[in-house]
């Protein structure tokens, strides 16, 4: 499985739905994600990646992580992999 | 039903080791958040935290007092030695047995827990001291205050996350005011800046790195600290009849659950609580000055805090101060609604107002006087203290100037 399946995965398991149904235009709050959700997911890249995401809950926008859908995420995640590998 | 009043204050945390130490550091607006001196520190992301420095447990402790009290009973021993010692009440006989401690905490003995897990799973050993138990339990502080001082009526410590110090200080004025109790010892600590301590709350990624910069737009996260406050709550009568010296009074309080989100705020939960203590008070919203505010610093917070203020006071919202002095001395969670009863104290009693310091840029959805990093000189009839907890508990104390 290459990065993109894992963090569909991921975030699948997250949103209680199949893999299939994780489009990559859908946004976190589509697929029913709230906060929560949102840093066990961050959690779970992290481990499943062993990467670390710079992430803060108070400023989302102000990282180079972008979340704002799931494409996004997964970019994010490539760079970081290559970046701490 | 009675009225109560504060005849006595004690503290220990980053600003300083006495009321008056605590007083002019938020007088002056000065910053106890600083770089954390722990183990494993560099293994931290977040490594900033109002600690208490330049601490000496023996200074204050024998040798047998310290290997059973954890650093969180050792705080509150000291915070209760000078809140007693200023009210001037000795505890016996009919006194005694009526009189009680309720104090409020969280994490209890966590760098016992940590020291001891270390031991066990790091070192491998297979035996640990005695105590640690009797150290770790959250009842500790209380039950150690009660045998200091000869305290026997009711004593129980409650938790509940950054609101427990509220939550148990109502308690215990309920108590007085109720005729239960003649005096009441209540407030509340806490001492989790150990490594496991500071790890927990860094997986949440609330935390800030730098600073704790409540209600302003830069604003990104809270910070730990650590510490303790404590109260002597006395029936006015009593106290007048022994001529004690009346910091404050208690004139009311409110409790609400948000019955909502594990850890998002909610604004009606809030105001609930804000209005409901009012109420209790039995004071118009335009007798209120000053509110030292929940205000962590996180984004979700101070903005629902500020909805909650705007929604009960209406127009006098913008006329009354709000600051978060967690700014100052960072976020003692089950401790830290004790701690901030002093600035309430200092509003209502003094006449100043302590800041929100590292306030840089001015937020449109935290639209309130937030008192901007310098203390301010004003009269204040009536002074909230708001503390609002994961789980969706709330508690909201008000201050009545005494004269």
């Amino acid at each position: 499985m290459d990065i993109k399946d894992r963090v569909i995965h991921i975030i699948a398991e997250q949103a209680v739905l199949e893999p299939s149904d994780v489009g990559l235009e859908s946004t976190l709050e589509d697929l029913g994600i709230d906060s929560l959700g949102l840093v066990e997911s961050i959690f779970a890249i992290e481990e499943a990646f062993d990467i670390s995401v710079p992430f803060n809950a108070n400023e989302p926008n102000e990282s180079d992580f972008d979340i704002s859908s799931v494409a996004t995420i997964i970019a994010g995640i490539e760079k970081l992999v290559k970046e701490q590998s | 039903m009675n009225r109560v009043v504060i005849t006595g204050a004690g503290t220990i945390n980053a600003l300083g080791a006495s009321v008056p130490k605590t007083l002019e550091a938020m007088r002056e607006g000065r910053c106890g958040i600083s770089q954390l001196e722990i183990r494993d520190v560099e293994r931290l992301a977040i490594q900033i935290g109002g600690q208490v420095k330049g601490y000496e447990p023996e200074e204050a402790f024998n040798r047998q007092q310290l290997a059973l009290y954890d650093r969180f009973t050792q705080f509150t021993l000291i915070a209760a030695r000078e809140a007693i010692a200023q009210s001037g009440l000795e505890f016996s006989g009919d006194l005694a047995a009526r009189s009680g401690v309720v104090l409020g905490n969280s994490g209890g003995g966590m760098t016992t827990l940590d020291d001891n897990y270390r031991s066990v799973y790091e070192d491998g050993k297979n035996r640990v001291h005695p105590f640690v138990v009797p150290k770790l339990m959250n009842n500790a502080a209380a039950s150690h205050v009660s045998m200091e001082f000869n305290l026997k009526g009711p004593s129980f410590t409650v938790s509940t996350a950054c609101a427990s110090s509220n939550h148990a200080m109502a308690q215990a004025f309920q108590m007085v005011r109720s005729g239960m109790s003649p005096a009441m010892i209540s407030g509340g600590s806490e001492s989790m800046l150990c490594f496991g301590g500071v790890k927990a709350w860094e997986g949440l990624r609330v935390m800030s790195k730098d600073a704790c910069r409540p209600f302003s737009a830069n604003r990104n996260g809270m910070v730990q600290g650590e510490g303790a406050g404590v109260f002597v709550f006395e029936e006015l009568e009593h106290a007048k009849s022994r001529g004690a010296d009346i910091l404050a009074e208690i004139a009311g309080f409110a409790m609400s659950s948000d019955a909502s989100d594990i850890v998002m705020p909610s604004k009606q939960g809030a105001a609930r609580a804000i209005k409901g203590a009012i109420q209790d008070a039995g004071i118009s919203r335009e007798e209120v000055g000053y509110i030292n505010a929940h205000g962590t610093g996180t984004a979700a917070n101070d903005k629902t805090e500020s909805a909650a203020v705007a929604d009960v006071f209406g127009a006098h919202a913008d006329k009354l101060m709000i600051s978060s002095t967690k700014s100052m001395h960072g976020h003692l969670i089950g401790g830290t609604g004790a701690v901030e009863l002093l600035a309430c104290i200092m509003a209502v009693r003094d006449g100043i107002i302590a800041p929100t310091i590292g306030y840089e840029e001015p937020d449109p959805e935290c639209a309130l006087d937030v008192v901007p990093n310098e203390a301010r000189e004003a009269q204040v009839e009536v002074a909230l203290s708001n503390a609002f907890a994961f789980g969706g508990l709330n508690a909201v104390l008000a201050l009545k100037r005494f004269a």
